[in-house]
């Protein structure tokens, strides 16, 4: 607990007031985000795994029943082998909510979360997927950094960080569209269930949709990344949203694309969808699509 | 009921011809591992008439990137990457005599054509199936470009490596047929 005097000047005069921030040392997030890095990769969520079973009993073809068997063993293997589930290790997608309460110590931020990451991927014998110089020279980091971090500053003392892996065969079928508000929600929904369609086998379905509309252009991207995090178990809170998912998931489920793209019923396990307010003239939305490694672990600290 | 099918590389023409789009196959053998980095100097040195640092008549390249292995492991884990990224370097490769290709997701018309036109078969694996598909990789070998990391072309040695023909010699697609066959308007 750090203990700060601020001396403010008051209408009557000098004035102390003590506010309390607790500490929060730059090397404890290191190794959260180190440990929460394994992790993620290595153990698939309960509620992707509960989905996935609940999928094979509804799913009609017996290619599809093969390989949702097989996603459902290779998640048993990695556990057991302590290995990460896919290949593709993925983006280290760092969300922190860092609460207003808290001085971190000891150095930055932005490169504790990043040596996290690099001792994660290291030690956790995880593939590092990062390259530097995008447009010309396209040279691995060597090491999975930088990740790609968000802060969010939110009241209280903790410090919340969730790690979500992302793999590029599911981001790289994601889609932002600033649609007019007269497209409407047949509009929306066209959108999603094209932006499906058209992405076939190659986000490694079952998928998850993530939906996030209004906001800005860059804002729906991020909403549709966090769309993601609600545990598969988790209805939607606000009713007509709520219908809105179960509507878009059985039109994306009629598309036939099914497990891997082979042909099926099980093509998405759940659309999940957040909003945010936007300008009367906008309706951006935008689609994050997620492969069957819905990879996300939380710590607080 | 999906057949099932054991097939051992090399491949040739004959036993291509055998498989058909939908078939369940456990495949064993030595196969090699390239993708996108790989692919493009694979394909140059083809365009310039040199060698390839494998003799490609016969073989099948699993589109991989495994993670490192751990200490005292043949591999990490290894489940294919996106087909559709090799798509512009495969027909060269098909044409140099490549009977079988392993990985995820629909090949472009030009790969199809050059699937039927060389009588070879695409194969798709369970993308994020990395652990159980590394279970069947009895053996890696480092064959040429080391500088590129997890996308170096290795030999595999496996056994009963789970895939299903997704595109066969005569060019039938599981990506379109299973699709339609599920599809409600």
């Amino acid at each position: 607990m750090v203990i700060i005097e601020i001396l403010g000047v008051a209408h009557a005069g000098m004035c102390m007031r003590q506010i309390s921030l607790r500490e929060v040392n730059v090397s404890e997030i290191t190794s959260v985000v180190k440990r929460l890095c394994i992790d993620a990769n290595i153990y698939l969520d309960k509620d992707v795994v509960e989905k996935i079973e609940e999928s094979v009993e509804k799913e009609d073809s017996p290619i599809g029943r093969e390989i949702l068997g097989q996603i459902l063993a290779n998640a048993r293997m990695a556990a057991e082998e302590q290995m990460p589930m896919c290949q593709d290790t993925g983006v280290a997608v760092v969300l922190v909510e860092l609460g207003q309460d808290v001085h971190v110590s000891g150095g930055d931020l932005n490169k504790a979360i990043n040596e996290g990451v690099r001792q994660g991927y290291r030690d956790g014998y995880l593939r590092k997927s990062m390259v530097d110089d995008p447009v010309f020279d396209r040279k691995n980091t060597q090491d999975n950094t930088p990740a790609v971090i968000h802060i969010e500053i939110v009241p209280g003392d903790a410090v919340k960080i969730t790690l979500a892996p992302k793999g590029a065969g599911s981001e790289n079928m994601s889609e932002v569209r600033m649609m007019k508000p007269a497209d409407g929600i047949e509009g929306i929904k066209d959108f999603v269930v094209d932006r499906v369609r058209r992405s076939g086998g190659m986000p490694c379905p079952p998928i998850v949709v993530g939906v996030g509309v209004g906001g800005n252009f860059e804002q729906c991207a991020y909403l549709s990344k966090k769309a993601l995090l609600r545990p598969l178990n988790l209805k939607n809170p606000d009713p007509r949203l709520n219908a809105l998912e179960e509507e878009l998931l059985l039109r994306i489920n009629r598309l036939g694309i099914g497990p891997l793209g082979l042909g099926g019923r099980t093509t998405a396990l759940a659309v999940q969808i957040l909003t945010m307010p936007c300008h009367i003239a906008s309706m951006p939305v935008a689609v994050n699509l997620q492969c069957h490694a819905q990879r996300h672990k939380t710590a607080t600290i | 009921m999906t057949k099932e099918v054991l097939l051992r590389t090399p491949l040739n023409e004959e036993e291509n011809a055998k498989l058909e789009a939908g078939f369940k196959v456990l495949l064993s053998g030595k196969i090699y591992t390239a993708r996108d980095a790989a692919h493009k100097r694979l394909a140059q040195l083809i365009k310039e008439g040199k060698s390839l640092p494998f003799d490609p008549r016969g073989q099948v390249i699993y589109y991989v990137g495994p993670t490192p292995e751990k200490p005292g492991r043949i591999v990490g884990s290894a489940g294919p990457t996106t087909s559709g990224r090799m798509d512009p370097y495969t027909p060269t490769l098909l044409d140099a005599g490549v009977k079988g290709t392993i990985g995820k997701g629909q090949r472009s018309r030009e790969v199809i054509d050059a699937i039927i036109r060389n009588k070879a078969v695409y194969f798709a694996a369970t993308g994020g199936a990395a652990v159980l598909i590394a279970k069947s990789i009895r053996n890696s070998k480092l064959v040429a470009y080391d500088d590129l990391g997890p996308e170096a072309i290795r030999e595999l040695v496996i056994e009963n490596f789970p895939c299903i023909v997704a595109i066969d010699s005569r060019g039938r697609n599981l990506y379109e047929e299973g699709v339609k066959k599920y599809q409600i308007p």
